[in-house]
């Protein structure tokens, strides 16, 4: 319970995907113009990162690491998050067709969101997931995988949305020409940042 | 070719600079801008994937059909950063340890996928390794510049080496990441209008002689 606890407070607040570990910063910039859309990707993409480590995890500990070909890593694992993809938009459009209106058009960008690559490289991390949720190094089994992949999802859905409310206010401000657009938004997720670090001074 | 050669190279690093006008590959340029040295490391990364994935995309470009494309792109750019993590672990440790995470997060780095699929895909070899070494050039930089401006302010350093014990925490923190970046976009974006509105006035001037000052325009009357 303890533990269940850490990795929510670690992967949500002190070590946000987005504004501390700059982590998906593509969708957090290019899809946060509405609430509607922020929320959407964000829950899409919290699917996916859960969805990669309950596969990518085993499957780095009980195939890659016992043949000793842990370097083929990248590889494996964007081909197995690209087939995520691909099977999740074949899923919703054949079952829930309203679903695949609404989440459809952000899938494919998924895959080359690097929070999802980045959860999958940092799960089978040992010694870095060790110090991030604070259990032993050896202690890390699927478990701790699957639910800071979920969280650190929920991490990244809670920047997102928090962006698209800051910026429905901001896009009625009349802003300087040469801040238009990405500096200004930028600027925002500054003080989204700065916020945040408030919980690095946590525990 | 070698005016073309000329356009590849201002374009990749001045006109569209893929850090400063692009705004392509944010999340290492954000993450690993705290030390003007990882941005030489990271550049020099992406540059060598960025030229090697080029060549190779645009000698398959016709091989490749165009509905597998970006999965072919994909492993292309996979292979490449897979070398470059097997060398860097091997011959520069220190580099390797620095740029931690994001040393694999450069397959999923947009500016190599855009050029894969914007200019490689259609262009010669000889021109997509240019434009690979000139775009990767921009982005090292672009990251060293920034990397070296918040290294100055965030910790009174400069590539390690000391310069004062005057320090702005900000700078060194995320939210300082995000400030300094939005700094520099928007004063590129301002120097480049001002060059454009010189440029501008060169040509009219060429055209048709010297631009109307107030004055003139006010005898015309």
């Amino acid at each position: 319970m303890a533990e269940l606890i850490m990795i929510i407070v670690s992967a949500v607040l002190i070590n946000n995907f987005v504004v501390v570990q700059f982590l998906g910063i593509c969708p957090f910039l290019g899809v946060s113009k509405d609430f509607k859309s922020a929320l959407g990707m964000g829950l899409a993409v919290t699917f996916v990162m859960a969805l990669t480590c309950l596969i990518t995890y085993p499957l780095y500990v009980f195939v890659l690491v016992p043949l000793g070909i842990e370097y083929m890593e990248i590889i494996v694992f964007i081909f197995i998050i690209a087939a995520i993809v691909q099977m999740i938009e074949m899923a919703l459009k054949k079952f829930s067709p309203t679903l695949y209106n609404a989440m459809g058009i952000y899938l494919p960008l998924i895959t080359t969101n690097c929070a999802v690559l980045g959860v999958a490289e940092l799960v089978i991390d040992k010694a870095q997931m060790a110090a991030l949720i604070g259990i032993e190094a050896s202690a890390m089994n699927l478990g701790f995988a699957v639910l800071y992949g979920l969280f650190a999802g929920l991490g990244f859905t809670l920047a997102i949305v928090i962006m698209s409310g800051l910026r429905e206010k901001v896009a009625r401000s009349p802003i300087n020409k040469h801040l238009k657009g990405f500096p200004i938004a930028m600027i925002t997720a500054c003080f989204i940042a700065m916020a945040f670090f408030v919980f690095s001074l946590i525990g | 070719m070698k005016s073309n050669l000329k356009k590849i190279a201002v374009d990749g690093v001045v006109t569209s600079n893929p850090t400063l006008k692009l705004v392509l590959g944010t999340c290492p340029t954000l993450a690993l801008t705290t030390l003007a040295m990882n941005g030489i490391g990271m550049g020099a990364a992406v540059t060598f994937v960025l030229i090697c994935s080029n060549v190779l995309v645009s000698l398959l470009r016709k091989a490749i059909p165009s509905q597998v494309r970006i999965p072919a792109f994909v492993l292309i750019i996979a292979t490449f950063v897979t070398i470059v993590r097997l060398v860097l672990d091997k011959l520069l440790p220190d580099i390797y340890e620095s740029l931690g995470l994001y040393l694999p997060l450069i397959v999923v780095n947009c500016i190599i996928l855009a050029r894969a699929e914007s200019f490689a895909s259609k262009n010669g070899v000889l021109a997509s390794a240019c434009d690979g070494l000139f775009m990767g050039i921009g982005f090292t930089l672009a990251l060293t510049l920034m990397g070296a401006f918040r290294e100055i302010l965030g910790s009174g350093a400069i590539f390690g080496v000391k310069l004062w014990d005057f320090q702005i925490g900000f700078f060194s923190s995320s939210a300082g990441a995000f400030f300094t970046y939005a700094l520099f976009i928007a004063v590129f974006s301002l120097v480049e209008g001002i060059v454009k509105t010189k440029t501008n006035k060169k040509q009219y001037a060429i055209l048709n002689g010297p631009a109307p000052t107030v004055q003139s325009v006010k005898e015309d009357k």
